[in-house]
């Protein structure tokens, strides 16, 4: 007899959804989390719940994420229902263009996502400069922004906590400082988890492998392949201003607290996190240039972070076929498909079957 | 609450709000107001709460106050001036005002 229905390896975005979801179908769980020192990618993210310019040659990713946005209200809702924390969850979002460059791609990318979909699902509304400028005042001379309502930024902090707390309120385990480092079958079935120091931790009929970066020398041993690298993303943070955005863009959103935060970059520098002067006055660069009067607010910090990005930027998921039970989940949407990760993918794991429809997320498919 | 080691420093002499604080040259605006037995130096703006430095290493943005006029400075790295203006940072500005100062 296992100790849990499911161990879940990985306390990030990914693993608490999964905990959470797992929970609240009755299902006996345990989350295996570092501590501060591992690669917190789920403490670093900018707390976008996107759906615009995801998918483009991967029609079932940009319908996955626009399901998960579909979701969110009803989860952000229980979620605050149950804990009393506010997600400060808003719907609608601009992807504003820099130059004309980034407005016409922007704009054929959307048109090429609405035709691989092939439903009238997928919309969004482009908007040049004068009408983007009657809703968003503070815009400066840029060509125009596309707006979908299916977008939205919400406290991706309190997300993560949230789900931590609810979880266990909800009777999931929840081990910090426990790195798990082999994940072996049993005798008679199911699977144990081994520490460190050789110790068995945990056992549990099925096995979630959602540990970020530290997913892939826990997946290989068990005939996973999972190819994910990390790419880096800088962020900087302005002093606290009243609100006067709402509403969320690509690269620059007011949070909660009002703070601005400043994006996006993109670098494959390996696990390292830090920031360097020239990608953060390219970000400054861009950003002032959308919103001119960001150049007369104080900075108060920047950082970097490492997205899980697989080679077509769609996530993966996937069961192992040797070790039925061993699934690994990665991707580096894990605020916008929170809601499809605790309401969805844990029918998944309950089942021990991915659906045919997900099959695309397979990461043979790098393998054609 | 804290206890000044060693003496016969060079005085220096700011404001804080309409206090005159005695500081010790090469302290910073955190550790003098501090040894001068200033705890809150502002109030969150989320919740109003009393706040001053936790890490005095420039992490943790707790000290934050106002710098003849110019907000959201770290007070714990800055040096004293003789007479420096110092305030509580005032929560979350406003757009239009940041423009004055």
């Amino acid at each position: 007899m296992a100790d849990y229905d499911v161990a879940i390896v990985g306390g990030g975005l990914l693993g608490s959804a999964f905990g959470w979801g797992m929970a609240r179908a009755g299902q006996s769980c345990v989350v295996f989390d570092e501590g501060d020192n591992a690669i917190r990618t789920a403490r670093g993210n900018f707390g976008l719940v996107w759906v615009q310019g995801k998918g483009a040659g991967m029609p079932a990713y940009a319908a996955w994420s626009m399901k998960s946005t579909q979701l969110w209200s009803g989860f952000a809702a229980e979620l605050q229902d149950s804990t009393g924390m506010d997600l400060h969850y808003v719907k609608g979002g601009y992807d504003i263009a820099a130059d004309e460059e980034e407005y016409r791609q922007s704009i054929s990318r959307l048109q090429q996502i609405q035709d691989e979909m092939g439903s009238g699902a997928y919309t969004y509304e482009i908007l040049d400069n004068a009408q983007l400028k009657s809703v968003m005042p503070l815009i400066g001379d840029i060509p125009g922004a596309i707006y979908t309502e299916h977008d939205g930024h919400c406290n991706p902090l309190t997300l993560l906590r949230a789900l931590h707390q609810d979880m266990q309120k909800r009777g999931a385990q929840y081990r910090p400082n426990s790195p798990v480092t082999e994940v072996r079958q049993q005798t008679g079935g199911g699977y144990e988890l081994v520490d460190q120091a050789g110790q068995i931790v945990a056992s549990a009929a099925r096995v979630v492998i959602s540990a970020g970066h530290g997913s892939t020398r826990l997946a290989e041993p068990l005939g996973i392949d999972l190819p994910i690298y990390a790419d880096q993303g800088q962020v900087l943070v302005s002093e606290k201003v009243a609100p006067i955005m709402q509403y969320p863009t690509t690269g620059v959103r007011q949070t909660d607290n009002g703070s601005f935060l400043l994006g996006v970059s993109s670098k494959d520098v390996g696990l390292d996190t830090r920031t360097d002067l020239t990608t953060l006055a390219g970000i400054a660069k861009r950003c002032i240039r959308i919103f001119p009067f960001l150049a007369r607010l104080r900075l108060q910090r920047a950082w970097g972070a490492l997205r899980v990005m697989t080679p077509d930027g769609c996530p993966v998921y996937q069961q192992s076929a040797t070790y039925p039970g061993v699934f690994s989940f990665a991707c580096h949407s894990g605020v916008t498909l929170a809601a499809c990760h605790a309401l969805e993918v844990t029918k998944w794991i309950m089942d021990g079957d991915i659906p045919a429809a997900f099959e695309v997320f397979h990461p043979r498919r790098f393998h054609v | 609450m804290f206890k000044r080691i060693g003496k016969n420093e060079q005085q220096v002499t700011f404001e804080f709000l309409h206090r005159t604080v005695i500081a010790r040259e090469g302290d910073t605006i955190a550790a003098a107001l501090l040894a001068a037995g200033i705890l809150e130096f502002r109030q969150a703006p989320e919740d109003q709460s009393r706040r001053g430095p936790y890490c005095m290493i420039g992490n943790c943005f707790e000290c934050l106050v106002q710098i003849e006029g110019l907000g959201s400075r770290q007070a714990c790295r800055e040096r004293v001036r003789n007479g420096m203006r110092v305030k509580p940072h005032r929560g979350r500005i406003e757009l239009e005002e940041h423009d004055e100062t």
